[in-house]
């Protein structure tokens, strides 16, 4: 009976090993592949919230980083983008991190205009429930637009809540964990820039996607 | 694998087995993913890879797992493999990712996969069941579609909506708008919709069956009406 017990137990081990080693070979092998579409889907919201008209400069490649705060729910450095018109800085775009959606962590980027007004904000990467809180993706549905305009001054404290908690954001009915936590997220990042504008603007430019390009080089030809 | 048992296959998994009407398993994705015809076969095309796969490797290592461990071997394998295909569809489709992402983890909990590891997968060889998988895969797919075409024109008036989503922007021009203006029909969306046109399905499959039982009947009796005269 033990002999048995303890030759299924070996058995069990054994599958786990492999299934683990497979992951692990399928998760290196398509890092890159996904970070890459990552990035490249992130241009893209970033395009669709920043209008062509606040910046002159390589936005894209005008990048901060920022420390880790908890304002933007980020648990390591996040990059912010840094649009200028003249030479003067006329926009950021910073990653911010709702870390109560109701599966989990919502990715975001939002574009706030120096005089505090959001641009706009976007979902990257999110575990909503299909078809109940996915419609805080662009491509599913308008809703993430609601932020477009606003900013601190224009609602305040208690009016970045859903409409069903006395504040000023719509909401749709069945899914309200989910808007909250967008909400909870983009009202602290706005305080987080109001706190911090000058300094994300300063940063030196970083070339960091060069930087990384050669890291991944060098990765390669060893 | 005699021609004769690959049909039989085939043709268990598409009708007479078929894991959407007969079996009513798998409902999971059923519900949650039939809203509409692009989803619907998406998902259903994903299980199905999910299904082959998951298929010949129980057949590979059927002789070596012992009896008791297995069900938790399965899972394991299912569970493995459909974290594969998530990950590969995020690095190569990534389109396509973006509109089944969170729905392919559902691939695991849905009992069809495991269910036919153990009644099929675990006492056949690796070709028959990799064709069970894609039969079976197939059959709830073609159940998925007609469901997702029912519920999107009852409840949105449209047919392969969100096909540019997968196809780019270009193919938004084929999507067809069955019913001009239409308002919206909130059940057909939700998952009530789906358990009443599936319920209907089966019904309408049910009765084809005993129409053809009765023509096998009828055009028998005669024949032993004739002898016995």
């Amino acid at each position: 009976m033990a002999k048995a017990s303890f030759h299924t137990a070996a058995n069990l081990l054994f599958f786990t090993l492999i299934g683990t080693v497979m992951l692990a070979i399928t998760f290196e092998l398509t890092r890159d592949t996904i970070k890459e579409s990552e990035e490249k889907e992130k241009m893209k919201l970033i395009a669709q919230i920043v209008p062509e008209a606040a910046f002159d400069n390589d936005i894209l490649k005008d990048i901060g980083r920022v420390a880790a705060d908890e304002m933007l729910g980020s648990d390591e450095e996040t990059i912010v983008h840094r649009g200028r018109l003249n030479d003067e800085p006329t926009i950021a775009v910073l990653e911010a991190i709702a870390p109560d959606g109701y599966g989990g962590k919502i990715k975001l980027i939002i574009a706030i205009h120096k005089d505090g007004k959001i641009g706009g904000v976007r979902v990257i990467t999110h575990n909503e429930t299909p078809g109940l809180g996915d419609y805080i993706d662009i491509a599913k549905d308008k809703w993430i637009t609601v932020f477009k305009g606003t900013s601190l001054e224009k609602s305040r404290n208690r009016d970045w809540k859903v409409r069903k908690d006395g504040g000023t954001f719509d909401y749709m009915a069945g899914a309200t964990i989910t808007p909250r936590a967008i909400i909870k997220a983009v009202h602290k990042a706005a305080q987080y820039f109001a706190l911090h504008k000058d300094e994300l603007f300063k940063f030196v430019a970083l070339d960091l996607p060069a930087e990384n390009n050669k890291a991944s080089v060098k990765e390669k030809t060893k | 694998m005699t021609s004769q048992e690959m049909k039989d296959i085939i043709w268990n998994g598409l009708w007479k087995q078929n894991a959407g009407m007969v079996q009513l398993l798998g409902l999971c994705p059923l519900l949650a993913i039939s809203n509409t015809v692009v989803n619907a076969v998406s998902l259903g095309l994903a299980t199905t890879l999910v299904m082959t796969l998951s298929g010949s490797a129980v057949a590979a290592i059927r002789e070596v797992i012992p009896n008791e461990a297995r069900i938790p071997v399965y899972v394991l394998l299912i569970a493995v493999l459909v974290t594969i295909v998530q990950l590969l569809m995020n690095a190569y489709v990534h389109s396509l990712y973006l509109v089944l992402g969170i729905f392919i983890p559902l691939i695991v909990t849905n009992c069809i996969v495991l269910a036919r590891a153990e009644s099929f997968a675990s006492k056949n060889g690796i070709r028959a069941s990799a064709l069970d998988g894609i039969a079976m895969g197939l059959g709830l797919t073609a159940v998925l579609a007609v469901l997702g075409g029912i519920r999107e024109v009852l409840g949105k008036g449209t047919l392969l909506s969100g096909l540019d989503l997968i196809f780019g922007e270009s193919a938004k021009s084929m999507v067809i708008t069955v019913i001009p203006d239409y308002q919206g029909f909130m059940i057909a969306i939700l998952p009530p919709g789906a358990f009443i046109a599936l319920g209907l399905l089966i019904g309408l499959k049910n009765w084809l069956n005993l129409r053809t039982e009765k023509k096998v009947r009828e055009a028998t009796i005669p024949a032993a009406a004739t002898q016995a005269a």
